[in-house]
C-alpha cells in the first residue's frame, strides 16, 4: 500500500522533473532542419501539446491500458504496460525494455551471487584469522577494490584477458535460452567487475560485522556453555552479523538492477544501463522517464522485500 | 510550611506516543511515563526521587529542568511557571536549573579539554570575558575537588569519579539555584560514590542550592535527602521527610522496597523480614487500572483495583497514596 | 579433595600503553556446596579472575600462569576440547547483563536445550524440549508450555536472568560462578534472583562463586569473601568476619563507604580517598598504600615490599600493620 503511494509519487516527481527540462521534446523527433509545421503535427501526434497534468494522466493510463499514438492511418499503438514511445528509436520503450532487462539482470545476478560469495567468504575469513597474513590480505583487497574505478577495471580486464592473453572472447551478448554457453562467456568478465568492486565494502562489512559480534555478551555466554568453535560460529556469530548484510545486499541487488551504465558501456552489453546511458546523449526523454521509473520501482521492491526478510530473520522485529 | 519553595511541580503529566505510528492507523498506545504528579522543593533542601527502572523519575527529572515539555500540568521556578516560558527566558531560566547525568563520560565532549567543557556553560550565556571564564572555571575546579592545573587535560584521562565531579563543575558554572542530580552516583564506584555525596553536601551548604536527587536506590538517598519521594509507574506513591518514610512506611511498594535493599550486614541479614515481590514492574503502556502496584501489591483488594488511591497526608508532611496503608 | 583449588593465578594484557596486570597471585579454594564472594570495585580483577577459570579471557595478548585444579586437572593445561567439556558442565556462568547474554535469534527453549544437547549428544529433540520445560518451570517462569517457544525480547530482565540461571544449571554444574549477576536488575528484582540462586544452591548443591561489587550482595547470601584490590586478594574471610572485624584497611574503608541504611540523615560519610590505580603503574609495595590511611604509620615499609596474605585472627589479611591494629580497625579512629 505504502509502497504503491510511494511508485505514484517517484513517477510524478519524474515526469515533472524531465518535462522542465529545457528541451523540446517535440523539435527532438525530427532532427535539425524540420520545419515547423511537422514539429507542431509532431507535438500533437505525441501529445505534448496537451497540459503537463493531461500528458501526466494519459502516461497513466497507458501503463494500465496502452496507448496510441497519431490519428489512424499513421498511429502506432504500444501495448500495455505501455510506458511511452521513442521519437528517436521509433519504437514503443515497454519493448525497448523488455529487449534489455534479461541482458541487466544477468549480469545483476551473477554479480551479485559473486560478490556475496567473495565478499562474505573473505569477510569471514578476515574476522577469523583477525590480525595474521589472511586478514592484511583481505583488508588490502578492500581497500584497493574501493579505489579502483569500474572503467578502469573493467578495461584493464579486458586487456589482460581478451586482448593479451585471448584467453576470453570480446563480450558479445547472447541470451541464456539461446546459448548458455556463449551467455556466460559473455558475462564473466562483467560479472567479476562488478563483483570485485562490491565484494570490496562487503568484505569491510563482513569482517567488522563478526567482530563486533563476537564481543557480544551472548557469544561469551555461548562458549561458556561449551559450544563447538564451529558451531558457535555459524549458529551464533555468522547468524547475527548476517542479517543487517543481507538486507543492505537486497538493496544494492536492486541498484544493480536498474542498469550498470559504466560496466554495459564498457562490454558493450545491451542492457538497461546503455539503454539509458543512449538516451541521455539522445535526449530520448521518453526512455529516460521509463528507466527512471523501473530503477525505482525495483528499488521499492526490494526495500519492501527486505523489510519481510528483515522480520523474517530477526525475531526481534517480526510483528506481533 | 510552603513558605519558601524554591521549584514547584503541579499535576506534572508526561505522555509518550509509542512506536513508529504508521499511515493510515489508529492512534498508537501511550506511555504514561509522569502522570498528576506534585510536590515543592524547599530552598536549600535535597528532595529525592526514588523508584526502578520505567517508574518515571529520569522524565520526570527532565520535565523539571524543562528539557522535555509536559503533555500538562506546571513546574514553578520561584513562583514562576516555567512551562510557558519563551525561548528567551528559557535562556535565562538554564541558568537557574542545571542538571547532572548520571554518566559524566557521555556528557563531557571527548574532545575538548576538561576546563572548556566545564567552561561551556558560560560561553553560551555570555556571562563572562574569555579570560575570566577561564579563571571561573579554574575555581570551579578547585571547588569541586579537581586540579586546576589540568584544565586542558582531556576526559578519557580522568577516572569516573573526577569526570562527575567536572560534571558538577559545569553544573554550579552559572551559579544556578537548582541542581537535577539524575543518578549521580549509580555509575561509580562504591568508595568514589560517598566521595561524591559528601562533596554534594558540601557545595549545597556553602551556595545554598536546592537539589533533585534522583536514584533507583533508597539507600544512598537517606543521608543526602530532606524529602523523599518514591515513585511506581509514573506517579508518587508516598513521599516525607525521611524518618517517616523509612521508619514509618505506609505504602507497601516503599516497604518492598526498603526491605530489597541488601544491607552490608551478614546479621541483619538473616533476621530482616524480607517482602519479595512477585513478577516484574508492568509496562507503563496501559497501566494496570485503579492503584497502579495492585498486580504485586500483597494487601491488594477488589478496591484496588475500581478506585485510583489519592496522595493523602497522614502525619505532617508524609503522604501516601494507598487505600490500605500499613 | 578439594574441588577447586587455584594457585598462584596471574593474568596480563598486553596492550600498546603497556602491561595491564589484572590478576597477581591468586590463590583460593572451593568446597563443595559452599559459597564463595569475590568482591571488588572496577579493575580489581574479580571477573578476569572468574572468566579465567572458564579460560574466558580473550584478546590478542593475554598472559596467564598459575593453576586451576577443577579435581586434581589443571584447566589452564588442559586441551581446548578438554577445556570444552569443562564449560557449561563442570562449572557454569552467569553473566550480568541478561538483556545481552541470550541470543536474541534463537527461542529461549532451543538455548536451554543446546545447552544440555552439548554435553549429552545423544539426547533427543523430544527430550531437550522437555529439560527446557522443566527447567523453566524451576526457575520460576509461568506459563512454560507457552514461554518456552518466545524469543529473549519477549521477556522482562528479570525472566532473562532466570533463563541464564535456568540455562547454567541444566547439566547440574560443580560450580556456579555468577558474574554481577544482580548489578543489572531492579532492587526488587535483585531480591528475587539472590534468592533463586540460593533457593537452587540447595537443590543442586553447586558451590557458588559470586563475582561482585556490593557488599549488601555479599551479606545476603555468602558464607565466605574475598575482598580484591588493583588485582590481589587484599583480605579473605568468613562472612561475618568480613563485616563485623575486618583485618584491611580496604576492606574497612569500603564498610565505611557504603551507604548502610541505619545512618542518620546529613551524617558525613567516610569515603576512601583518592582512586583506584591504574593497572599498568601500578604503586609499589602495597597497591593500597597511596590511599590508605595507616600506610604512614609503618615508614616507608607499605611504599617498598608487597605484603602477602597472612593469618590474623581467623581471617587472612595483605597488610604490613601488626595483628592487633588489625583486629581494631573498626574500633578505633582512622
Amino acid at each position: 500500500m505504502f509502497a504503491v503511494v510511494l511508485l505514484l509519487i517517484v513517477s510524478a516527481f519524474t515526469f515533472w522533473i524531465f518535462s522542465a527540462l529545457p528541451s523540446d521534446p517535440a523539435a527532438l523527433t525530427c532532427g535539425k532542419n524540420c520545419r515547423p509545421e511537422v514539429i507542431e503535427a509532431n507535438r500533437e501526434r505525441l501529445g505534448y501539446d496537451k497540459p503537463l497534468v493531461e500528458q501526466y494522466g494519459a502516461y497513466m493510463k497507458g501503463i494500465f491500458a496502452g496507448r496510441t499514438y497519431g490519428e489512424e492511418g499513421a498511429s502506432v499503438h504500444c501495448p500495455a504496460p505501455s510506458l511511452g514511445y521513442s521519437y528517436d528509436r521509433h519504437e514503443c520503450v515497454t519493448s525497448l525494455i523488455a529487449s534489455t532487462l534479461p541482458v541487466t539482470a544477468s549480469i545483476a545476478l551473477g554479480a551479485f551471487v559473486l560478490w556475496m560469495a567473495i565478499g562474505v567468504g573473505l569477510g569471514t575469513l578476515a574476522a577469523l584469522k583477525r590480525g595474521r597474513w589472511q586478514d592484511r590480505l583481505a583488508t588490502g583487497f578492500s581497500v584497493v577494490g574501493v579505489s579502483f574505478p569500474t572503467f578502469f577495471l573493467g578495461l584493464m580486464f579486458i586487456m589482460i584477458f581478451v586482448i593479451w592473453t585471448g584467453i576470453l572472447p570480446f563480450p558479445r551478448y547472447t541470451g541464456i535460452t539461446e546459448n548458455p554457453v556463449d551467455w556466460f562467456m559473455a558475462l564473466i568478465l562483467p560479472w567479476f567487475v562488478l563483483a570485485l568492486i562490491s565484494a570490496a565494502t562487503y568484505v569491510r562489512m563482513t569482517r567488522n560485522g563478526i567482530l563486533e559480534v563476537m564481543n557480544e555478551e551472548f557469544v561469551r555466554l555461548g562458549i561458556a556453555k561449551g559450544l563447538p568453535r564451529k558451531r558457535l560460529i555459524v549458529t551464533y556469530v555468522m547468524r547475527a552479523a548476517l542479517v543487517p548484510i543481507v538486507t543492505i545486499a537486497g538493496l544494492d541487488f536492486a541498484f544493480l538492477l536498474g542498469g550498470a551504465l559504466v560496466t554495459e558501456s564498457i562490454f558493450n552489453l545491451p542492457g538497461l544501463g546503455k539503454l539509458t546511458l543512449a538516451a541521455v546523449v539522445n535526449s530520448d526523454l521518453p526512455i529516460l522517464v521509463a528507466t527512471t521509473m523501473v530503477a525505482a520501482v525495483f528499488i521499492v521492491i526490494a526495500n519492501a522485500v527486505v523489510d519481510v526478510l528483515y522480520g523474517y530473520l530477526d525475531p526481534r522485529v517480526r510483528v506481533k | 510550611m510552603n513558605t519558601d519553595l524554591v521549584l514547584e511541580a503541579r499535576g506534572l503529566r508526561k505522555y509518550f506516543p509509542t512506536g513508529a505510528s504508521k499511515m493510515l492507523q489508529r492512534p498508537t498506545d501511550v506511555v504514561q511515563a509522569v502522570d498528576e504528579v506534585s510536590f515543592g522543593l524547599r530552598r536549600g533542601t535535597t528532595l529525592a526521587i526514588v523508584g526502578e527502572s520505567g517508574c518515571g523519575k529520569s522524565t520526570l527529572g527532565r520535565l523539571l529542568a524543562r528539557l522535555i515539555e509536559p503533555t500538562a500540568g506546571s513546574v514553578l521556578l520561584d513562583g514562576k511557571d516555567i512551562t510557558k516560558a519563551s525561548s528567551r527566558e528559557l535562556l535565562a531560566l538554564r541558568r537557574d536549573i542545571q542538571v547532572v547525568f548520571q554518566d559524566p563520560y557521555a556528557c563531557l565532549n571527548p574532545r575538548h579539554s576538561i576546563g572548556q567543557s566545564i567552561g561551556t556553560p558560560i560561553r553560551i550565556q555570555k556571562t563572562l570575558s574569555r579570560a575570566d571564564e577561564k579563571a571561573r572555571v579554574r575555581e570551579l575546579m578547585a571547588l569541586v575537588g579537581l586540579n586546576p592545573e589540568h584544565y586542558n587535560r582531556f576526559p578519557h584521562e580522568f577516572s569516573g569519579g573526577q569526570r562527575q565531579r567536572a560534571g558538577i563543575a559545569r553544573a554550579l558554572a552559572l551559579q544556578p539555584k537548582v541542581i537535577i542530580a539524575d543518578e549521580p552516583v549509580s555509575a561509580l564506584d562504591v568508595s568514589i560514590q560517598a566521595q561524591i555525596l559528601n562533596l554534594m553536601e558540601d557545595l549545597q551548604s556553602s551556595m545554598g542550592l536546592s537539589y533533585v536527587f534522583i536514584a533507583h536506590d533508597l539507600s544512598v538517598v537517606r543521608h543526602i535527602a530532606d524529602q523523599v519521594a518514591v515513585m511506581y509507574l509514573g506517579k508518587i506513591v508516598e513521599i516525607g521527610d525521611p524518618t517517616a518514610v523509612y521508619e514509618r512506611s505506609a505504602h507497601p511498594y516503599t516497604k518492598a522496597l526498603l526491605s530489597a535493599v541488601p544491607v552490608a550486614d551478614p546479621k541483619g541479614a538473616g533476621e530482616r523480614k524480607r517482602i519479595v515481590l512477585s513478577g516484574d514492574v508492568p509496562s507503563p503502556v496501559n497501566p494496570p487500572s485503579g492503584c497502579r502496584f495492585r498486580t504485586r501489591c500483597p494487601k491488594a483488594e477488589a478496591r484496588c483495583a475500581a478506585e485510583e488511591p489519592l496522595l493523602i497526608e497522614r502525619e505532617s508532611g508524609h503522604q501516601v497514596a494507598c487505600h490500605f496503608p500499613l | 579433595m578439594t574441588l577447586l583449588s587455584v594457585r598462584d593465578l596471574n593474568v596480563t594484557f598486553g596492550t600498546p600503553e603497556g602491561d595491564v596486570r589484572a590478576v597477581q597471585g591468586v590463590s583460593f579454594d572451593i568446597e563443595p556446596g559452599e559459597t564463595v564472594a569475590i568482591v571488588g570495585e572496577s579493575g580489581s580483577g574479580k571477573s578476569v579472575t572468574a572468566n579465567s577459570l572458564l579460560r574466558l579471557n580473550f584478546g590478542a595478548d593475554v598472559r596467564i600462569s598459575g593453576e586451576i585444579l577443577l579435581e586434581g586437572r589443571d584447566v589452564l593445561t588442559m586441551t581446548e576440547d578438554e577445556v570444552r567439556s569443562v564449560r557449561g558442565s563442570d562449572m557454569a556462568m552467569i553473566f550480568q547483563d541478561p538483556l545481552t547474554a541470550l541470543n536474541p535469534f534463537y527461542t529461549v527453549g532451543r538455548q536451554i536445550g543446546e545447552a544440555y544437547a552439548i554435553h549429552h549428544p545423544g539426547a533427543t529433540k523430544k527430550e531437550l524440549r522437555e529439560i527446557a520445560l522443566n527447567s523453566l518451570e524451576k526457575v520460576g517462569i509461568p506459563e512454560p508450555l507457552k514461554r518456552v517457544d518466545q524469543y529473549p525480547h519477549e521477556f522482562s530482565g528479570g525472566m532473562r536472568q532466570r533463563i541464564v540461571i535456568a540455562m547454567a544449571l541444566v547439566n547440574n554444574p560443580k560450580i556456579l560462578i555468577a558474574d554481577e549477576p544482580t548489578t543489572a536488575l531492579d532492587v526488587t528484582v535483585q531480591a528475587q534472583i539472590l534468592e533463586l540462586i540460593a533457593e537452587m544452591q540447595a537443590q543442586h548443591g553447586s558451590a557458588v562463586i559470586l563475582i561482585t561489587h556490593d557488599l549488601g550482595v555479599v551479606a545476603e547470601i555468602t558464607e565466605r569473601v574475598m575482598v580484591m584490590y588493583a588485582g590481589r586478594v587484599v583480605e579473605s574471610a568468613s562472612v561475618e568476619n568480613t563485616f563485623a572485624v575486618p583485618t584491611h584497611p580496604y576492606t574497612r574503608g569500603l564498610l565505611k563507604s557504603v551507604k548502610s541504611l541505619d545512618t542518620a540523615r546529613h551524617e558525613r560519610l567516610e569515603p576512601i580517598p583518592g582512586t583506584p590505580p591504574s593497572l599498568i603503574k601500578l604503586p609499589s609495595g602495597c597497591p593500597f598504600h597511596p590511599r590508605c590511611a595507616f600506610a604512614d604509620s609503618l615508614g616507608g615499609r607499605c611504599s617498598s615490599e608487597a605484603p602477602e596474605l597472612r593469618i590474623v585472627g581467623s581471617s587472612r589479611s595483605a597488610c604490613h600493620l601488626p595483628d592487633e591494629r588489625l583486629l581494631g580497625l573498626m574500633g578505633g579512629a582512622s
